[in-house]
């Protein structure tokens, strides 16, 4: 781990000024994945801005629209036992309880969540060379060892995956991500939150380096009664998602009102394919119809070396999650039998 | 002078519970000194090849950096093979780390850094630029099978493959039934909780105390100074307590070296701990690849056994291990060829780990009886019954004793196994397919020549001692129950001493012997003091044992008593003021019986049930069930006994459906090292674990009739359930882990 300075900012705007003066600088939140790749050596910054003290970003709020809000701070377990999100937002709080271990997601915060980044076995070893890591090295992923990499939006550069479960529940819902930087606040919807690799692996979202997560936004329509998070990893538990599938349902009497379906474990980022969703409205709950959306969520998927069987599972998963949802019986987080 | 026995065979906790739950047990990388530096190891990036050029400077000028030591600046040692042979290694000639520019392994040391504090070495590490020149390296066992070769030189006690039997391909090519696969199983490395690190500590008069993470303490003290040419009486070695092991602990690793090597440069104390990521530089389960051949009659008799085994090694040593004898020993059949070779690949030498052989041959063995089973029609249970052999036939002998076909029926009935439809896919439950899978597990029960140390002291306490360590075994546990019952002490009045190289001797901690030998060795020392004891109680004035004969009295509750009339006594206490004794200290040696060993093979034996529900889509697999019964002669602790097979099953359960060290062979690395990518199973993977101890009598084993427990609960887990997957799903999967790719059932392009 390199030697860094540490700073305390008291309140936002001190913050953004910290971190808009040195390129080199990060902020912590919970610090569960950013020391990790510090003591890998992966994240060198020069200067710490914990913002672990700031002020105003630690609650969950109702909106004006019906929706709520959260803080950037609020730490993922709380998040996912707010009883307002498990009632309205059982398909975030399910998604939140599906990773990690309960002490990391005691620790680890919503915007860090957020900016977690892939879980990419070169990625995190400074011994192997990664575009990400130092563009124009070259990415050994793409003919390696790839079981957990993407099928999905992949560039020549770069196949990694985004590999947070809370952020798949996220695009599914459609929240908004609120950010504070020199000039002001804006908004960034979660579909334009996270990006492809394509030239540019080593830049995982396009929040800027002076722009901090103040919050998260969730709509009013939380798809409660008929969602589900299915993950599906290497063990039962406490592992990364190889596929997870967030799936929001409005029914409309027995046939599919509104759909909303996302991936994780495909690509850079959450996938989400509207026109797939799209074939879904007014179909009824059949595995004909689930099929369909399927294809449609995949087309252009591709194979690499070890991941191929990320494409037949996803399918399979996201017919196993349209039913879950459809029939108002998500999969559970604690019992470990698929539904 | 016989003995009833309290504390023999009953479930008590551990004694170093308490410590160890309060933290008062410390590790090596615990202990501290005023003058401790710190070392960080910085690890070869290429499998192949040589350091052109260290550049230290930007490292050497961070403030509190003491050295950096590398092969171009390290202090001379020992030049001839030998002395860097310890009790275990493989033939060949061991590694020595900087010893000089070339690199032979991925992660291989090249530098050692050694800083005021752990962070400044850490940091400093990160300075290094190191450029090499790199050559074409193999690491891929796949591409290299056909090198195989079989080890000229052997490695001290593993037996080779038993000379072949009748004809056995002709046996096959005329066999009604016939099974010819390959079977596959991953690396996979030991990952003990506890990383591996050496504290060595400066004591200012030539003498270094050396805290290290080892499962023999005395490997560690000849290895220390063999290579530095130190005089045993100058080195001292500790390990009370040890984190897990597994086997990776049976060999000094390189931290060590390289911590005494900067300690005695340096004439400070001096630290090294590995990180997570280095603990995928040390050894490892090798790679195999197996084929197992069977032909049998039509009722699934065996008519000829082939296995053939082709495991991975380094190059500049033949580690082996027992693969394929396995085969011919748990079953009758006149018609066996068992081969073992080895192929180099450009990694470290791989190691022993848990039942190390058993668990990879027993897997393709236990695999394809049942594919046998099925291609016969006959219930995978009843052809191992059918097939069952009473002797050793690699051998020729009997055994000491062999309760297997009890395991076989107990561990039925306990599961259930009656109520099990034979074909596959025929047990469903929703969208799960249920299976049921079974298979046999054997293991050597060893016994090795252990010398311990007993100490009875006035006021009636007992320390027992020797050099041996407890890995999490139970060890400092049995030694207790033993030496109480031995001298008819309570428990709390007996101390057990072990991990201290100046204990009497014992060997490495492996091989499920210490229980056998370390046991036996106590036990020994123990009956010498009581000898001595109930001279001075006979002797001592008035005694009430005046004409007692040994054969007469018994040692219970701190007195000797006459059998014959228990109010007749006289205290422990009393005996030795009587004889003017302080203390009374014994040692004695427990050694195997040759004679015995030449008419008897001994092992343990075990058969596990496994039910295994998988998603019909998705191939998710659940274990739901898991009966272990095992046949290993007297269980000393019934507690400490079923959690050494809990651990077992639990080892087992990995290797079958999550553990594997992913390999980039363009890299020559190993790329999941870290314990978030490397699936160890986690609490949900795991079920409940029914352990059943099925009565044994065995008086050749050894002395105390116990066989041993460390091994025999991971060997044949694997196996039962690959079989209960099958049974659930009609996949057959014959490489591990069996993770879910394997198991969706249209197989899509990808991976094999
Ligand atoms: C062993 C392990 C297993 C895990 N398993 C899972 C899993 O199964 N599923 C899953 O989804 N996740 C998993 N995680 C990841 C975990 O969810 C993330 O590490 C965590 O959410 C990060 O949050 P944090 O607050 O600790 O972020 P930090 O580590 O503090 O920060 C992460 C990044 O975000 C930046 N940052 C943090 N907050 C802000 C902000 N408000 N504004 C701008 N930038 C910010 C930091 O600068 C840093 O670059 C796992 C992690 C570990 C270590
Ligand atoms: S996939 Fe991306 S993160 Fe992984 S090695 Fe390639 S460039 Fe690096």
């Amino acid at each position: 781990m390199n030697r860094f300075a540490y700073l305390r900012p008291t309140d936002i705007a001190e913050a953004v000024r910290a971190i808009a003066a040195d390129p080199s600088a990060r902020f912590i939140a919970g610090g569960t994945n950013l020391l990790d790749l510090m003591k890998y050596e992966v994240e060198r910054p020069t200067r710490l801005i914990d913002i672990t003290r700031l002020p105003g970003l630690d609650a969950v709020e109702e909106t004006a629209s019906g929706g709520l809000r959260i803080g950037a701070l609020v730490p993922n377990a709380d998040l996912a036992h707010d009883p307002r999100i498990a009632a309205r937002y059982p398909l975030l709080a399910s998604a939140i309880l599906a990773g990690a271990s309960p002490q990391l997601r005691n620790a680890a915060s919503t915007g860090g969540n957020l900016l977690q980044r892939t879980r990419c076995y070169y990625f995190y070893d400074v011994g192997t060379p990664c575009n990400k890591r130092a563009p124009g090295a070259g990415c050994p992923a793409i003919d390696g060892v790839n079981r957990i990499h993407a099928i999905l939006g992949t560039s020549t550069h770069c196949i990694a995956t985004h590999p947070s479960d809370m952020c798949v529940a996220l695009a599914a819902l459609e929240a908004k991500v609120h950010v504070a930087g020199p000039n002001g606040e804006r908004t960034i919807a979660i579909g334009d939150f996270h990006r492809l690799p394509e030239d540019r692996p080593d830049i995982d979202t396009t929040l800027a380096h002076d722009e901090i997560i103040v919050a998260v936004e969730l709509p009013a329509e939380g798809f409660a009664g008929h969602c589900t998070y299915l993950k599906l990893r290497d063990r039962l538990s406490y592992a990364f998602a190889l596929v997870s599938v967030a799936v929001g349902l409005a029914m409309d009497g027995d046939a599919i009102g509104r759909a909303r379906i996302a991936l994780g474990g495909v690509a850079h980022k959450p996938w989400r394919v509207p026109e797939a969703e799209a074939l879904l409205q007014g179909r009824p709950p059949t595995e004909e119809s689930y099929a369909a959306a399927a294809d449609r969520l995949l087309a252009g998927a591709r194979a690499y070396r070890d991941n191929g069987f990320k494409i037949e599972l996803a399918r399979r998963a996201i017919t196993r999650g349209l039913a879950q949802a459809a029939s108002g019986t998500p999969q559970s987080q604690t019992d470990k039998r698929i539904r | 002078m016989a003995n009833g026995e309290t504390y023999f065979g009953t479930a008590r906790g551990r004694v170093d519970g308490p410590a160890k739950v309060t933290g008062s047990a410390r590790y090596a990388a615990e202990f501290a000194a005023a003058d401790l530096a710190h070392g960080h190891v910085v690890s070869a990036a290429i499998a192949k090849g040589r350091i052109a050029a260290i550049e230290t400077a930007a490292a050497e000028a961070v403030h509190g950096v003491l050295r950096i030591f590398t092969h171009a600046n390290r202090p001379g040692t020992a030049w001839r093979d030998a002395r860097y042979r310890d009790e275990v290694a493989p033939p060949g000639s061991p590694f020595r780390p900087l010893h000089d520019a070339k690199i032979v392994f991925s992660g291989q040391p090249i530098a050692l850094v050694v800083a005021e504090d752990d962070a400044t070495a850490r940091y400093a590490a990160s300075l290094l630029r190191v450029r090499y020149a790199a050559e074409p390296h193999a690491t891929d066992l796949e591409r290299q099978r056909g090198q195989a070769y079989v080890p000229r030189r052997k490695r001290t006690g593993i037996a080779p493959p038993p000379k072949p039997r009748g004809d056995a391909q002709k046996a096959f090519d005329a066999a009604p039934v016939r099974i010819d696969h390959e079977y596959r199983v991953a690396v996979e490395h030991h990952n003990p909780m506890e990383p591996h690190a050496s504290t060595v500590i400066w004591e200012g008069d030539g003498r270094i105390t050396v805290h290290d993470k080892i499962q023999g303490v005395q490997n560690s003290l000849g290895y220390i100074t063999g290579v530095f040419g130190l005089s045993q009486k100058n080195v001292r070695v500790l390990s009370p307590f040890v984190g897990g092991a597994f086997g990776s602990g049976l060999r000094p690793q390189y931290q060590l070296f390289l911590a005494v090597m900067a300690a005695l440069d340096l004439k400070r104390s001096v630290r090294v701990e590995l990180t997570r990521d280095q603990m995928f530089t040390l050894g490892y389960r090798p790679a195999t690849i197996q084929r197992v051949a069977l032909g049998a009659a039509p009722d699934g008799t065996l008519q000829a056994i082939l296995h053939d085994a082709i495991a991975g090694t380094s190059t500049f040593e033949d580690y082996q291990e027992v693969v394929v004898n396995w085969s011919s020993l748990l079953y009758h059949c006149d018609n066996v060829a068992l081969t073992y070779r080895l192929a180099q690949i450009d990694t470290y030498t791989p190691a022993d780990m848990r039942a190390p052989g058993a668990t990879l041959g027993v897997f393709a063995l236990e695999s394809a009886i049942d594919e046998l089973a099925y291609a016969a029609g006959v219930d995978p249970l009843e052809i191992r019954r059918r097939n069952y052999t009473r002797t050793d036939e690699n051998e020729g002998k009997d055994f000491t004793s062999k309760e297997l076909m009890e395991c076989y029926r107990l561990g039925a009935e306990r599961f259930g196994w009656s109520r099990r439809s034979a074909a596959p896919r025929s047990m469903r439950e929703g969208r799960e397919l249920v299976g049921w899978g079974v298979a046999s597990g054997a293991w050597e029960a060893m016994m090795m020549k252990t010398s311990a140390r007993a100490a009875l002291t006035a006021d009636g306490r007992l320390e027992v001692a020797t050099a041996t360590a407890d890995i999490g075994t139970g060890t400092y546990t049995i030694l207790t129950q033993i030496a109480a019952d031995a001298l008819g002490l309570p428990m709390e009045s007996v101390t057990a001493r072990i991990g201290d190289s100046a204990l009497p001797h014992s060997p490495v901690e492996g091989g499920s012997w210490t229980a056998a030998s370390a046991g036996s060795a106590v036990q020994a020392a123990c009956r010498a003091v009581r000898e001595k004891l109930f001279s001075a109680a006979r002797a001592a004035e008035n005694s009430p044992l005046a004409n007692a004969d040994p054969s007469h009295v018994r040692f219970v509750n701190g007195r000797i008593v006459l059998a014959a009339d228990p109010a007749r006594f006289i205290t422990v206490a009393d005996a030795m003021r009587a004889a003017g004794l302080e203390r009374l200290e014994e040692e004695a040696t427990a050694s195997p019986d040759s004679a015995t060993q030449k008419r008897y093979s001994a092992y343990t034996h075990s058969a596990i049930f496994a039910e295994v529900r998988v998603d019909a889509q998705l191939g998710v697999v659940r274990v739901t069930r898991i009966v272990n019964a095992v046949a290993a002669g007297r269980i000393i602790n019934p507690r400490t006994a079923r959690s050494q097979i809990i651990g077992g099953v639990v080892f087992g359960l990995g290797m079958a459906l999550t553990e594997e060290s992913l390999p980039d062979h363009a890299l020559g690395r190993f790329m999941n090292h870290n314990l978030g990518e490397y699936h160890i199973p986690v609490n949900a993977d795991v079920p409940a674990i029914d352990v059943i101890f099925v009565d044994e009598h065995d008086d050749k084993a050894s002395p105390l009739g116990v066989k041993g427990l460390g091994e025999i609960g991971i060997v044949g887990s694997a196996a039962a359930i690959a079989n209960a997957v099958y049974h659930a799903t009609g996949t057959r999967v014959r490489s591990l882990p069996m993770t879910l790719d394997k198991l969706l059932p249209e197989k899509p392009a990808g991976r094999a």
